[in-house]
């Protein structure tokens, strides 16, 4: 039990998220380079604390290597070594962070920052275990199998992982991902564990229990399933075990399989009866742990054994609730898997998997025109992290001079060398992006207008996503109600997922237009920074009736309405205030008016004409 | 997706390959894998560009300067494997198309053009995953390349021609911003990759992925008498392909639900016939049939269609209606 001991208290259906945390904790040291890596949703400082529990247990010689998510691809991947490349006068590659770090670990803190392609090429390194080097006039090929941990530190309801790195990395942890260090694997069974897992026996039991979770929750990714086997592996592993047992998989699929789920299956109807009288033991343990509370999970860290896991029933470790359960494996795991989501985290994550993360990634990069788009000529300049030197221009700049340069070190008596770049010889590569157009939509969906028009609204705007995905636009969505107004889609141009968030938009709550006014000015201000053209379309019916304090009371309802619609019309951006009112409102013409938008009532235009407004409040942005 | 691949292997013309679908579906696998599926290929020794000994017209350069010097212009022959190159993301324009050799010109002072992907991806296929990750000007030129066959390069003081014939094959998730819609056009055929949903099918995916991780050598070989009976399947089919006519009734079906689902342009028709006669070819016979432009009609016109983002159907299904219109159900 002592050195097994934290292991096996894993056999729980439901692991507490400390449990988790050791159990991922010894899966990543045991298998890391099988499973690709893991992903800690926490503070930073949980994240080093797991990590720095995770070295104290991987044999010395495993390299870990931290990468700053502002690292450029020639950092990371390998590209021109351009001391070396002067020095001897013909092009020498160097190796990367990755390659550095082949056969260890990398860490990538804040990984939200790190721009979405950065991250696909992270992915494709974790896949092949190379890192194919194509740039700047180098071509090379550098080993690089390595396991990543991405800490991200993003806000709740989103991922700081791009999609295409995200399914390399086989665990995800969320929340508190602390572990108690005095409950940690001795560094020894880690060592013999990594010798047993390739040998460690699946039986097709437990390929069949994966398979039958994978299409029970909706996962589509492979690698999942691969990822989830091998997490099982490495549990058995550390048990000192030679054969996969069903609480290896009812974990792992919990770590690995839990975070991806997409849908919860509907219980068979036999169920149904079960289900509904075994509620109380079979939901709210799982829902306990799983809500991350912090003060449960400290308890857990006093005592050896987390006190929700076990109910006075004492059951066998294997099967703690559901008695006498006598029915197939993959009914049984699927049951503690699904125990493992709670529905308001399922919608969460439902929420997290369908927005967009391209976006995210972009923090580091604003300057756009050094970095990407349609190339121009180079100019003079000092490369730093985000202008990339133009090699050949470099190069050419400097060739004219050699000879005239030679014989200056000569007479300096300064050793020769075969060629001599100077300052005034860099030369940066520059580009040029189009700017789109970004269209912000800001729909009120208070209980005044949900009343009225809501659904009329939300088909104009359909309308005009039709009209911005034929030119290429990208749109935005803020709603408004109550006291708040949300930005529901950062700007993107998949218009599908716009559609979507409209389509289930919910209705009710006061007007709080002064709040609207400022999300728009904000969100305009961040879209002109990004380099595109910002044209926001408010839908409102005008009728303000929540101040920004967040308090009621039409007259500063409106007052602070019509000041933040003058500093709206001060901030000068382009925009459209389309009238919901069954009839034109004079007070959604006031605040229009305020702005220096273009009113529209809607009652008498249809689709197109709203679409002929924003065009012409286009050509004039 | 495997059936776009063998047309696309066997009629090269059809134009790219586009898949779409899920991460983790194994569009990569299957890219990956075509090296050890495909027949080799003769080409001229030594040529930089792997040019092809019978095609006189399309040598690159540096073939014909060659040929002028050897007894009826008939240049050495060796067997290579045909080319499946991967483009990294991140790969920069001059590793792409080729450019000025730095080394040479550094050293020798000597203007020398040193070939890039293209160049090696010449009668092959050049593989782009996550193509909506890469940037729109790479894009461009590699489908620019595609289409007309040849590779200008004119960049930094070096102006070199050569032809880089290839299927690009681009993988992608439209989950993750839609695909611009001149880019979808180009590509010949398009195809959804899925995950099964069927248990079975997923444990034996796992199983022999399992079986491959744990001991590569005896599952090649396992599989190596399955690879080696797609092999021969190409090869008929590519002999037989020009031999395989279009009857005319055929022909005007096939325009026709070109007509129905109102796609844009000629080329839905062209690509539709050509994909329709190298699937003839693959099922070993020498006329086409309705039931083969069906088959194709899918991967060929799916991508054509006028984008309506607010179909929530999505535009297979309405390929699938409007097949159903033209041919009949079932």
């Amino acid at each position: 039990m002592s050195t097994a001991g934290p292991v096996s208290s894993r056999s729980d259906d439901i692991a507490s998220a400390r449990a988790r945390a050791l159990a991922a904790l010894g899966v990543l040291a045991v298998a890391g380079h099988r499973i690709g890596g893991i992903v800690l949703r926490d503070s930073s400082a949980g994240a080093q604390q797991w990590i720095a529990a995770l070295r104290s247990v991987l044999p010395h010689t495993v390299r870990v290597v931290r990468l700053p998510s502002s690292a450029t691809d020639d950092r990371i991947f390998g590209g021109l070594d351009l001391a070396a490349t002067i020095a001897s006068g013909t092009p020498v590659a160097e190796r990367g962070v990755v390659a550095d770090a082949h056969g260890g670990i990398v860490v990538i803190p804040l990984i939200e920052r790190m721009p979405v392609a950065t991250q696909a090429r992270l992915g494709a390194v974790l896949d092949s275990g190379v890192a194919q080097v194509l740039r700047d006039g180098v071509r090379a090929e550098f080993d690089a199998e390595f396991t990543l941990i991405a800490i991200d530190e993003s806000e709740e309801d989103v991922w700081g992982v791009a999609a295409p790195l995200r399914d390399r990395l086989g665990l995800v942890l969320d929340g508190d991902v602390r572990v108690d260090e005095s409950m940690l694997p001795p560094a020894s069974l880690i060592a013999s564990a990594r010798a047993l897992v390739p040998h460690v026996h699946a039986s097709d039991d437990v390929m069949i229990g994966i398979g039958t979770l994978c299409v029970s929750f909706g996962i589509g990714s492979e690698r999942a399933a691969r990822q989830a086997l091998w997490t099982a592996r490495a549990l058995a592993a550390l048990d000192e075990r030679a054969d996969v047992e069903e609480s290896d998989i009812a974990l792992a699929a919990q770590l690995v399989l839990a975070p991806r789920a997409t849908r919860v299956p509907e219980p068979p109807p036999e169920e149904d009866e079960e289900q509904a009288e075994a509620p109380p033991p079979e939901q709210s343990p799982p829902e306990a742990p799983s809500a991350e509370t912090p003060p449960e999970a400290d308890e857990g860290q006093d005592e050896p054994t987390p006190p929700e896991q076990s109910p006075p029933e004492a059951s066998p470790p294997e099967t703690p609730r559901d008695p006498p359960d006598d029915r197939p494996l993959e009914d049984r795991l699927v049951d503690a898997v699904a125990a493992a989501i709670p529905p308001e985290l399922l919608a969460e994550l439902l929420a997290r998997a369908q927005r967009p993360s391209q976006e995210l990634g972009r923090a580091g990069a604003e300057k756009e025109s050094w970095t990407r788009g349609r190339q121009v000529a180079a100019r003079r300049g000092k490369p730093d992290g985000v202008r990339r030197l133009h090699v050949l221009e470099t190069l050419r700049a400097a060739a004219p001079w050699q000879r005239a340069r030679a014989r200056v070190s000569l007479a300096r008596d300064v050793p020769a060398r075969s060629l001599i770049v100077e300052r005034d010889d860099f030369r940066i590569r520059r580009y040029v992006e189009r700017a789109g157009t970004s269209v912000i939509f800001v729909v009120d969906a208070s209980g005044s207008a949900a009343a009225q028009r809501l659904g009329e609204a939300k088909g104009a705007v359909e309308a005009l996503l039709v009209e911005s995905y034929a030119r290429r636009d990208r749109v935005s969505l803020i709603s408004f109600r109550g006291t708040t107004a949300e930005v529901l889609l950062p700007p993107t141009r998949a218009l599908a997922r716009a559609r979507k968030l409209l389509a289930s938009l919910p209705g009710g709550g006061g007007t709080p237009l002064a709040t609207a006014i400022d999300t728009a000015i904000t969100a305009g201000v961040a879209a002109r920074r990004a380099g595109t053209l910002p044209v926001i379309v408010f839908l409102t019916d005008g009728r303000a009736n929540v101040a920004r304090d967040g308090k009621g009371g039409r007259a500063e309802s409106m007052r602070d309405a019509l000041d933040a619609a003058a500093q709206f019309r001060a901030s000068s951006l382009s925009s459209v205030l389309i009238d919901s009112s069954p009839r034109p409102e004079p007070m959604a013409r006031r605040v229009a008016e305020a702005m220096g938008a273009r009113y529209v009532p809607l009652p008498v235009v249809d689709a197109r004409a709203i679409a002929g407004a924003i065009a012409l409040a286009r050509e004039t942005a | 997706m495997k059936l776009a691949l063998l047309i696309a292997t066997v009629d090269p013309s059809v134009g790219g390959v586009l898949v779409l679908g899920d991460r983790g579906t194994g569009k990569s696998t299957v890219v990956r894998a075509l090296p050890a599926l495909l027949p080799g290929m003769k080409a001229v020794e030594g040529c930089r560009y792997g040019c092809d000994p019978s095609a006189n017209g399309s040598r690159c350069d540096e073939c014909r300067e060659r040929a002028l010097h050897v007894a009826r212009g008939k240049l050495p022959v060796t067997d290579r494997p045909v080319p499946v190159i991967d483009l990294p993301l991140g790969a920069t324009e001059d590793r792409v198309v080729g450019a000025l050799d730095i080394e040479k010109a550094l050293r020798n002072g000597e203007k020398a053009f040193e070939p890039g992907l293209l160049a090696r991806a010449h009668r092959g296929f050049l593989y782009v995953d996550e193509v909506n990750l890469l940037e729109d000007h790479l894009v461009d030129l590699l489908l620019d390349v595609a289409q007309t066959g040849e590779n200008v390069v004119e960049r930094d003081g070096v102006s070199v021609r050569h032809p880089a014939r290839f299927v690009l094959v681009g993988s992608g998730n439209p989950e993750e911003g839609d695909l611009r819609p001149q880019l979808l056009d180009r590509f010949g055929l398009s195809v959804e990759v899925r995950t099964s949903d069927s248990v079975a099918e997923r444990v034996e995916v796992i199983r022999r992925r399992d079986e491959y991780e744990r001991d590569p050598a005896t599952f090649m070989e396992k599989w190596d008498h399955a690879d080696s009976a797609v092999r021969l399947k190409i090869l008929a089919a590519r002999k037989r392909l020009p031999t395989v006519q279009v009857p005319d009734e055929v022909l005007h079906k096939a325009v026709e639900l070109c007509v129905e689902l109102g796609t844009d342009g000629v080329r839905g028709e062209l690509t539709l016939l050509r994909a329709a006669r190298a699937n003839a070819a693959l099922d070993g016979v020498k006329l086409v049939t309705d039931a083969q432009v069906r088959t194709v009609a899918p991967m060929a016109l799916r991508h054509r269609l006028r984008r309506n983002v607010l179909d929530e159907g999505g535009s297979g299904t309405r390929v699938a209606r409007g097949i159903t219109a033209i041919y009949g159900a079932g």
